[in-house]
């Protein structure tokens, strides 16, 4: 079988969401191929641990910003040379605007989001519906080649330990109709709420916008994300790249701290597959409680602060 | 100019999920249908477009089974589209399907100015649709778009990635534009608007008639399974300095998340 996997890099290496993939592949000891794009995409130092044979990448052109449009122009030259029966990414927003596409002029079948997969004889795979309030197996109905996105920080990591290093080929894209003319960076640091380790969610309990800032105080020492209820979106305290649940971002950090979120359950749907949460509430009844591994009743005012507090210690 | 707004109709936000036996779908009996937000999002943009430029016809068009999806296009036609195109299908057809039936009854209408999407609909998530269409077309989209200014023979769009960060694309007209929360404030029906609505004409298609009869979709959804029920939650109770403390104790040694 032959795997085509789409690599992203930060800082020279491997990102972990692309190793997930390549474990993917190299555990089904597929033919891999793989192919990064835009600056740094020649020079990732360990691509030879994963017994690559042939590694594509292109940053010049209209291949320097990450326009979706010129990433399929690269990446249709790339399938047409390969053929490829499968090709795996990672979902973002990038590869859901670059890979649907793909799938059309390739006769491909395409899923997203996918949080489980094995590559075999048949490919298995499942992914959540309703953000999560129910996952699902997918079956592929014919032979067409397979284009699967898959969410970040669900599969296992494991590198066959190859030391070869593949081939590399330079590739490059047509002129893209759209033109990527400006990229506004979010100022803040913090992680993604998609990629974050430790999330601190804000609702209505807050009172308003502002204090918004006391739960920023409390992820500091954490290095954790701050996300945010529906409610509050919608009063316009936060901003929606913020919202968690089902028409916002679905999450599943290691720790996820709802604090004055009563839990709506299309808020529930997006975080519930966290690994550990803690939700602080002053109504004991409040729906969030059921979800939650660890339940605070009380003032957000009195218990953020002391929290803080206590996180600073442990950080020191 | 002719505009089409693409809308879906997905179970309410609300819905508790329960699956059907056999758990090859979810059991639908007592879902509230509603027209799914982003696409809401779509068909204000693309009324907001016809009050700007007030030739343009604003078509809303979706697929589904006629009986249930019959009300999500008289919803978009109450907001304000002047009509409908219905693709009759009861098949839980997949993205590729869909977009392949959306462009083939697009393309019977002939040139087209802008399509309107959501970003992805809350049920699956799969956020291919939209893409998949302007590839059909040929037409060049953006997507997870929160503001639009139109140049001409041109859009200049903002759309939101990863980190909050913001993209600013030119697209050449004609284009697709799929919407996310905060490109504007979907408007109410107002009564006026839906008696009117019910005289507003809908084309219907089978697949069959879009020369679809045969598509078979590439991926189907089977065994279904509810999440886990979480052990029964600790509470930790005493004065906030306690609790917090108690809290961060269980953090470390119990859960060992931090």
């Amino acid at each position: 079988m032959k795997v085509l996997v789409f690599v992203e890099q930060s800082a020279g290496k491997l990102k972990a969401s692309s190793k997930e993939l390549l474990s993917v592949a190299s555990q089904a000891s597929a033919e891999i191929i793989s192919v990064a794009l835009g600056e740094g995409s020649k020079d990732i130092s360990d691509l030879n641990e994963w017994g690559i044979k042939k590694h594509y990448n292109g940053s010049a052109g209209a291949l320097s910003k990450p326009n979706p449009e010129a990433y399929l122009s690269a990446l249709t030259k790339i399938f047409e040379t390969e053929k490829p029966e499968v090709v795996l990414s990672s979902s973002n927003t990038l590869s859901k605007d670059t890979f649907p596409r793909l799938a059309v002029r390739m006769n491909a079948a395409f899923i997203s989001d996918v949080t489980e997969l094995t590559l075999g004889a048949t490919v298995s795979a499942r992914r959540p519906f309703f953000a999560g309030k129910t996952t699902g197996a997918l079956e592929f109905t014919d032979n067409s080649p397979k284009i699967i996105l898959v969410r970040p920080n669900q599969l296992t990591i494991k590198s066959p330990g190859a030391s070869a290093a593949p081939e590399f080929v330079t590739i490059e894209a047509d002129a893209p109709k759209s033109q990527l003319t400006n990229i506004e960076k979010n100022p803040s640091s913090t992680l993604d709420l998609t990629e974050a380790n430790v999330i601190i969610s804000g609702g209505r309990g807050l009172k308003e916008g502002a204090n918004f800032k006391m739960l920023e105080d409390m992820a500091a020492p954490l290095h954790a994300t701050v996300g945010a209820s529906r409610a509050v979106v919608d009063l316009g305290w936060v901003p929606h790249s913020m919202q968690v649940g089902q028409t916002g971002k679905t999450v599943a950090p290691s720790l996820y701290i709802a604090a004055g979120i009563s839990g709506a359950i299309q808020h529930l749907a997006g975080m519930s597959s966290s690994k550990v949460i803690v939700a602080i509430n002053s109504d004991d009844k409040a729906p969030i409680f059921q979800k939650a591994t660890y339940g605070l009743v009380g003032d957000i005012f009195q218990i953020a602060p002391a929290l803080t507090e206590e996180l600073k210690n442990l950080a020191k | 100019m002719r505009i089409y707004v693409c809308i879906k109709q997905v179970p309410d936000t609300e819905t508790r999920i329960k699956l059907a036996a056999g758990a090859s779908q979810i059991d639908e009996a007592g879902v509230k249908w509603v027209i799914n937000p982003y696409d809401e999002f779509a068909i204000e943009e693309g009324i907001k477009f016809k009050e700007a430029n007030p030739t343009a016809q604003v078509t809303a068009i979706t697929v589904g089974p006629k009986a249930r999806v019959n009300n999500a296009l008289l919803t978009a036609m109450a907001m304000g589209a002047d009509d409908s195109i219905l693709i009759d299908s009861s098949e839980n057809l997949d993205a590729f399907s869909t977009a392949k039936a959306l462009a083939e009854a697009i393309k019977k209408e002939g040139a087209f100015h802008i399509i309107y999407s959501g970003k992805q609909a809350i049920d699956d998530s799969v956020s291919a649709v939209g893409p998949m269409l302007a590839e059909f077309l040929s037409a060049p989209h953006s997507s997870a778009v929160t503001s639009c200014e139109y140049k001409g023979d041109k859009v200049v769009v903002k759309r939101e990635v990863e980190g909050g960060s913001l993209e600013t694309y030119e697209l050449p007209l004609p284009a697709l534009i799929a919407a996310n929360k905060g490109l504007n404030k979907p408007r109410f029906a107002s009564l006026p608007g839906i008696m009117k609505a019910k005289k507003k004409p809908v084309k219907e298609y089978t697949m069959a008639d879009l020369g679809l009869g045969d598509l078979k979709a590439k991926i189907k959804y089977s065994h279904f399974e509810l999440p886990k029920d979480r052990p029964a939650c600790k509470m930790i109770t005493g004065e906030p300095a306690q609790q917090a403390k108690e809290l961060v104790r269980l953090l470390r040694e119990e859960a060992k998340v931090l």
